[in-house]
């Protein structure tokens, strides 16, 4: 209750504050962890840049449920998996350089298709619930993934590159080099200045996405989605197939995760097959949160905001750890406690938060019932 | 007949039965690519009897309607600290285990009453900010179990002279005290009589303090929390609670768990621990709001079962390990399906 009275401040200093309390509370964090850590502005504004780069086409991909309705779609890994699908079978025929991303992207989309009408499928008949079920489902996909991968390639699914399997002849292997497509869209248009590196040709595809999502949103699905995302009954009697918009929201995300994963694994330069796609969706949640997102709402300036603060809170917190208490680890752990934490807190805020309006709601009706009866027994 | 069969289809549930016949084909497999089905048998008992605990800590959550625990880690944790602490004192043989279970259990109840303050406010939602409260938990311990300042040289690392190792060895101290105690060995067939007797003991506990006045108010909070606020059932205080003994369990279960697998696993390794306990639950007939002993027993049961055999035969068989991935679709399979059942069901 302190909660919401706090959200209606008067003050608009106050107010900006309270709504904006998570990237406030990370700046202030880094402020002091910066200087400890005695990285170079250089090295930093590099990093994030990079960081920027490879991470924004994931936590954009996040966007498009939240505005359904459907919270934060922790099946985003879905999409990755199916991007490092279209990597291996790229690798195994052989097509370098940027032919090769579009190669993998290709691939990966009717994947990312298929995995996101079956997410989709499945969060509609868990409405209500579709964050820890998306987060289940990752995890259940997962094994799929891994069975395929680990059994199905060489045997069933045609992979014939040495390089890929493993000695026994079937399944793919633990670590694979992806030199031939390494920082292919990175490398495209990118400019030096001083002595920060930028890639443009990056950026214009992250824009375009940006655009995309806009434009998207003033579409008559994006409209849809909007109405869904504020009232699943009200939109139904609209004339909206509330379950068709929901699919396809889920849908979209999972091939821009996809696309988002292809991208971030060309920056990075390997593939850990059976790993990589792991922390996905908890990393670009945890980094759309502290942008400053909710489960109701996120926007673009959250994306980039958040990917800011937590990749330079990723890269600080270690080496503050050191000198701060001498152990690199405990940095280590803390950057972990720090992303599962913030989803935490986010996610019992806004759940809190709910609960109150709900029960604000009901007192209304209660009142207003009470008054109408009053005033029936009285005139 | 074929009607028969389709209510029970319909009652146990697809992914059950597709469950319990792959795992009666793997006994039926076993003799002919050379298992002894006994060996099986004894080993699924033994991996049964040291998980049944941490099964059991959920039902007191499912009933009051606090839905599948998925922060159990917090009651781990709890018990981990029982368990470093009873062997930084230096305490061995039953003694050791019941100061590890007298030192984890205040932690556990103060840890879940919090957590079950936190739970009431976001009703509707327990389920995705338990798994991060869990998950966030796990990465608060690693960097205190780094920090702690516990001494004792079988604990900490060789080098540097501080912080726990990841994992610690509890031989010496309280391996297989419950194990041990009035076992049966016949030939390769061994019976851990005491961590069953334990189980049983608690499984009493809970099933009795669900026939009290008190029980039967959390279960009424869990089933229909107007009706029960109506008939005067302070809902609230039920779930908390419920809330509390389930860490209390946990704390417990894992304890249990220990002794017999023979090491304190520190760090990261708590991390995943809640899926395996929840998909056993679930396996063993439970939904997200309603569970049972019966459930517990049967889950654990088959789905030990699982994991003992599947390695075994299916290394005999092809050649090759499939069960890490098998054990990955079976648990969140499981999962997921009672994820969506309910909805389905109030539809």
């Amino acid at each position: 209750m302190k909660d919401q009275s706090l959200t209606r401040a008067k003050n608009p200093l106050v107010r900006f504050a309270i709504s904006n309390a998570v990237p406030i509370l990370f700046i202030i964090l880094l402020i002091f962890a910066i200087p400890l850590s005695g990285f170079s502005a250089d090295y930093l504004l590099n990093e994030i840049i990079t960081r920027l780069g490879r991470n924004s086409f994931l936590v954009i991909s996040l966007l498009i449920p939240v505005m359904a309705g459907m919270g934060l779609n922790f099946g985003i890994v879905l999409g990755a998996m199916a991007g490092q699908m279209g990597l291996i079978f790229m690798l195994d025929w052989g097509v370098v350089g940027i032919p090769g991303v579009v190669l993998a992207m290709l691939i990966g989309m009717p994947i990312a298709i298929l995995l996101g009408l079956l997410a989709g499928t499945i969060l509609n008949r868990a409405k209500g619930r579709e964050m820890v079920t998306s987060m289940i489902l990752g995890f259940f996909i997962n094994g799929l993934y891994q069975l395929t991968i680990l059994y199905g390639m060489g045997t069933v699914i045609p992979i014939t590159s040495n390089k890929l399997l493993l000695p026994r002849g079937y399944g793919v292997r633990n670590a694979i080099d992806l030199l031939t497509i390494r920082k292919a869209l990175d490398n495209m248009w990118s400019i030096q200045v001083g002595g920060i590196i930028i890639p443009l040709g990056l950026f214009a595809i992250i824009a375009a996405l940006c655009i995309f999502v806009f434009w998207f949103t003033r579409t008559k699905l994006g409209q849809d989605m909007k109405a869904v995302g504020q009232d699943m009954q009200v939109a139904a009697t609209a004339g909206i197939n509330v379950d068709r918009t929901r699919t396809l929201s889920i849908i979209i995300s999972t091939v821009l995760a996809c696309f988002g994963q292809i991208i971030f694994l060309q920056n990075i330069g390997t593939i850990n097959t059976y790993n990589s796609h792991d922390q996905v969706g908890t990393f670009a949640i945890a980094a759309l949160l502290i942008g400053g997102a909710s489960v109701a709402k996120a926007t673009i300036p959250n994306v980039f905001i958040g990917i800011t603060l937590f990749h330079l809170t990723f890269i600080v917190a270690p080496r503050a750890g050191k000198e701060l208490l001498g152990q690199a680890q405990i940095g280590e752990f803390f950057r972990v406690f720090v992303s599962y934490g913030i989803i935490a807190i986010s996610l019992a805020l806004y759940a809190w938060r709910r609960q109150v309006e709900k029960e604000t709601e009901r007192r209304q009706a209660k009142a207003a019932i009470k008054a109408a009866i009053e005033d029936g027994t009285g005139g | 007949m074929f009607e028969s069969i389709g209510k029970l289809v319909e009652k146990a549930g697809w992914p059950r039965i597709i469950i319990a016949l792959f795992l009666l084909s793997m006994f039926i497999i076993a003799p002919f690519v050379n298992i002894s089905v006994g060996t099986s048998i004894s080993d699924t008992i033994v991996r049964f009897a040291m998980n049944s605990v941490l099964v059991l800590s959920l039902v007191p959550m499912v009933q009051s309607g606090c839905g599948l625990n998925f922060g159990m880690q917090l009651g781990v944790i709890a018990g981990l600290i029982g368990a470093v602490t009873s062997i930084e004192l230096g305490v061995t043989g039953i003694a050791g285990f019941l100061t590890a279970i007298g030192i984890a259990i205040p932690f556990a109840a103060i840890l879940g009453f919090f957590y079950g303050l936190l739970l009431n406010r976001v009703k509707g939602d327990e389920m995705v900010v338990a798994t991060y409260v869990g998950f966030s938990s796990v990465a608060f311990m690693s960097m205190m179990w780094l920090l702690l300042p516990y001494k004792s040289p079988n604990m900490i690392w060789g080098y540097g002279g501080s912080g726990l190792r990841t994992t610690i060895s509890v031989e010496g101290y309280w391996l297989g005290v419950l194990n041990n105690f009035l076992s049966v060995r016949i030939g390769n067939f061994f019976l851990p009589t005491g961590t069953i007797l334990f189980f049983a003991l608690i499984a009493l506990l809970v099933w009795s303090f669900f026939k009290t006045k008190l029980g039967t108010a959390m279960t009424a909070a869990g089933l229909n929390p107007v009706y029960a606020k109506a008939a005067g059932v302070n809902v609230d205080r039920m779930r908390i609670l419920s809330v509390v003994i389930s860490t209390i369990i946990a704390s417990v279960g894992i304890l249990v768990y220990e002794q017999s697998f023979g090491f304190i696993q520190l760090y990261m390794a708590p991390l995943l621990m809640a899926f395996p306990a929840v998909a056993a639950l679930l396996l063993g007939g439970a939904s997200v709001s309603k569970a049972s002993m019966g459930n517990v027993i049967i889950g654990a049961f088959l789905f030990q079962g699982i994991l003992t055999m599947t390695p075994s035969v299916m290394n005999n068989l092809i050649k090759s390990d499939m069960s890490e991935v098998i054990r990955i679709i079976v648990s969140n399979g499981m999962i997921v399906y009672a994820l969506t059942r309910r909805m389905k069901v109030r539809k």
